[in-house]
């Protein structure tokens, strides 16, 4: 387990740092989400891939930069220091490493240099409940001859409002529950029968429903092999999930600075209101929830790069710890900031929103906390 | 400091193994109980014969204190090496020879501010586990507020003369020597307090074991009634002691909360999650029947999992030259919180079982963890409250400042 950044990690974050906090601040979301953009930026999309960002994953036979998970996860603590939205998470974390875990020689070949060079993006579709669970699919892959057809629907799909390919999981055999069964299949947004209903949400980021109504697909877009999906998907989930706890980290240590920048201007009984004790205390304790946080997102993202075998448990560590960290952290933010904070102008707001939603994406904390207690065996 | 390469650390290291093989008996191998450790001194039983030539075999190499200069019979090992030493132990199950307050906290501070002459005299025999030192800093008056001590030092030109009480002074009734903290300027509160050594049998010196609310005296009252001190016992300049002092406390933090408050693995005593299982029951996949206090476990192991982790960080950090100072500052908090929650899952866990105190009927390793349990209530008081300690977050690293 490592804790020290490399040069080359070292030399990525700062760009990424820069480049958010230059291109894409808090500010850029906003006027996203003002102007109707429902989180969507072509000309950011462009920027991410002239910076090499989509290809951190891959190697470089397939046209990425094969910097690893350390490496990205520099780039996701970035961009949740500005609330940035961009198809990162789902594209070149979860995506990539999916067709890198499950996909055949033709498949790599076809799909990773697209995705390493920006020019498609891709989203998981996996949840079709209010609450993440990976076996609860009911969606149906029936067999077709040269394919499958599928039918059900999927909610609150990431990047589902703009994504170019679906990852959509279905059940090939067995009930919804059912670990056995599952298959991942590549699905195109133009694929005939696909639904695609896009929501407003509430972090400004947007997400889709989908409804999929005799979607075919041929098995050259099988990912992985059929009815043992859930083998595939949970090593990806939980790349997903490390690469989501990092961006939450950001997102907690940026509300954090600007609370503490809070406590040392605001004045209230002809006193800076950071030497009030009852604040001083609410800060220290947020700085030391983050600290800890800060180790396991560390420990998370070295473990993929080992290849570590209490992968699974660290995950959940991570996304846990890093969920319980932003829910605190943003709500002191409001909280600390008081009036103002309150406010459609100031920040705070952006940051609790947008946490929530970090919150729910891939297992709340109470999700992992269960998870982690079964990894334990109790 | 002096660079190791891999191979000198390779081959420092199999120098290391082949002498634990030869030095280390069998018997030092095994887990030890509380009372088979060895704090030496001259009241040092030995329970176990052979932890007396355990300790005089790692003594004499300077292995006690490993990275301490060679002239005070230190080991002088480079810090990578300290680190060797301390994987190959771990290796072989080795016990610590010696716990001393002399190793972790006094002797770093007097490496750092005593003179030549103390250092010769004292360090050794801390290295050798001949002396057990107490620490004399809290006062009946003086908990948090450290700085307010009245034990009085007079200068009675051949001697001091010292009159005044100390309290929560740990083991002070098993110790040899004592280093503490005195008033020689009444006029100035941080800049009238000295640091002077002395011999727990001077005359005028007595001790009185307190109980605690676990039934274990580990602390004492200490008072002192005349007592003579030589006057080449005073470490540093006079009224110069509080940052003596100061420093001396970041040892005793860092000491304190490093292994978290201590583990309870071969204790008798089992984590929470276990006395669950056995308590609680579990449905037909093995999980907690009580799903509430099952999340509270799993939320309990984690802190405790992100905790060992940040430990780990912070030490790789400051190896690879990174400031770390931030990370050190909240481990103390963190550890306090760590241990008192985890004592309190366990009494939840074990239910009335957890709830015994003495005699039959009851699980022993349950028993332990009762008196566990409420002796983990001090440890966000002693070595700096876990508020002061917030206090020192807020003010040193986040720059948060008084009141004008």
């Amino acid at each position: 387990m490592t804790f020290v950044l490399t040069e080359d990690q070292e030399m990525l974050r700062d760009t990424a740092m820069n480049f958010t906090r230059d291109e894409l601040p808090v500010k850029h979301l906003r006027t996203l989400r003002d102007s109707g953009k429902n989180g969507v930026d072509p000309d950011a999309r462009n920027q991410l891939a002239e910076l090499g960002f989509f290809g951190v994953l891959i190697p470089e036979e397939y046209d990425g930069v094969g910097m690893g998970m350390v490496a990205l996860g520099q780039v996701m603590e970035a961009q949740g220091r500005t609330l940035a939205s961009t198809p990162l998470l789902q594209t070149a974390c979860i995506g990539a490493s999916a067709i890198l875990l499950g996909g055949t020689e033709a498949q790599k070949k076809e799909w990773l240099p697209k995705i390493a060079s920006g020019e498609i993006t891709t989203a998981l579709a996996l949840d079709e409940g209010t609450h993440h669970n990976p076996t609860g699919v009911a969606t149906e892959a029936e067999r077709d001859g040269q394919g499958y057809t599928l039918n059900g629907a999927k909610k609150y799909v990431q990047d589902g409002h703009h994504a170019d390919v679906f990852i959509v999981v279905a059940r090939t055999f067995g009930e919804a529950g059912d670990t056995h069964g599952l298959t991942l299949f590549l699905v195109p947004r133009d694929a005939k029968g696909l639904t695609v209903q896009t929501l407003k949400t509430v972090d400004s980021h947007g997400a889709a429903h989908l409804t999929l109504d005799g979607v075919h697909v041929d098995d050259s877009h099988v990912l992985g092999a059929p009815d043992k999906g859930h083998d595939l998907l949970e090593p990806v989930l939980d790349r997903g999930r490390i690469a989501l706890a990092a961006e939450m980290l950001g997102s907690s240590i940026a509300a954090f600075e600007m609370t503490h920048e809070y406590l040392q201007t605001r004045k209230q009984f002809g006193q800076l209101i950071g030497s009030f004790q009852a604040l001083q205390h609410r800060a220290a304790k947020m700085f030391t929830e983050i600290e800890l946080t800060t180790s396991c997102v560390s420990a998370a993202l070295s473990a993929v790069d080992e290849q570590r075998n209490d992968l699974a448990e660290l995950a959940s560590l991570a996304k846990a710890r890093a969920g319980e960290t932003v829910h605190l952290v943003s709500n002191d933010t409001v909280q600390l900031h008081g009036g103002i904070g309150m406010t459609d102008d100031h920040d705070a707001g952006f940051y609790m929103k947008r946490a929530r939603v970090q919150e729910a994406l891939l297992g709340s904390a109470s999700f992992h906390r269960d998870r982690f207690a079964r990894l334990n065996d109790f | 400091m002096a660079y190791d390469s891999p191979a000198e650390l390779e081959a420092f290291r199999a120098e290391v193994r082949e002498w634990l093989e030869k030095n280390c008996p069998p018997s030092m191998r095994t887990p030890m109980t509380e009372d088979e450790v060895v704090w030496g001194g001259r009241r040092e039983k030995f329970k176990n014969p052979d932890s007396k030539v355990w300790l005089e075999r790692m003594g004499e190499k300077g292995w006690t204190a490993p990275t301490w200069p060679k002239e005070y019979g230190g080991g002088g090992l480079t810090r990578d090496q300290a680190k060797v030493l301390e994987q190959e132990m771990a290796r072989i199950h080795a016990r610590p020879p010696l716990f001393s307050f002399g190793l972790w906290m006094f002797g770093p501070a007097l490496i750092e501010f005593g003179n030549e002459e103390q250092k010769k005299r004292f360090l050794p025999d801390i290295v050798m586990g001949r002396t057990r030192w107490c620490q004399g800093y809290s006062e009946p008056g003086a908990g948090s507020d450290l700085a307010g001590l009245q034990t009085k030092c007079e200068d009675k030109g051949d001697h001091y003369l010292i009159n005044g009480q100390k309290v929560w002074t740990s083991y002070a009734d098993q110790a040899d020597w004592i280093f503490c903290l005195v008033r020689t300027d009444t006029s100035k509160k941080h800049e009238g307090i000295s640091f002077i050594l002395f011999d727990m049998e001077s005359e005028g010196v007595e001790t009185r074991p307190i109980k605690l609310i676990s039934g274990s005296s580990p602390f004492c009252e200490t008072f002192f009634n005349d007592v003579k001190v030589p006057k080449d016992q005073l470490v540093g300049e006079v009224n110069g002691g509080w940052k003596i002092a100061k420093r001396l406390l970041q040892h005793e933090r860092s000491s304190i909360s490093a292994g978290g408050f201590g583990s309870t693995r071969g204790s008798g005593m089992l984590g929470p999650e276990e006395y669950a299982k056995i308590h609680v029951g579990t449905d037909k996949d093995g999980k907690v029947l009580d799903g509430d206090l099952r999340g509270r476990i799993a939320d309990h192991m984690m802190y405790a999992k992100a905790f060992n982790l940040t430990v780990k960080r912070s030490g790789e950090q400051a190896k690879a030259g990174q400031e770390v100072g931030h990370t050190a500052s909240i481990i103390k908090y963190a550890a306090a919180k760590m241990n008192q929650d985890k004592f309190e899952l366990m009494i939840e866990a074990l239910g009335t079982e957890g709830l015994g105190w003495e005699g039959e009927g009851f699980d022993k390793g349950a028993k332990m963890a009762t008196r566990g349990w409420l002796r983990s209530k001090g440890n966000s008081i002693e070595g700096g409250t876990s508020e002061i300690n917030l206090n020192v977050v807020a003010k040193r690293v986040l720059g948060l400042r008084d009141h004008q």
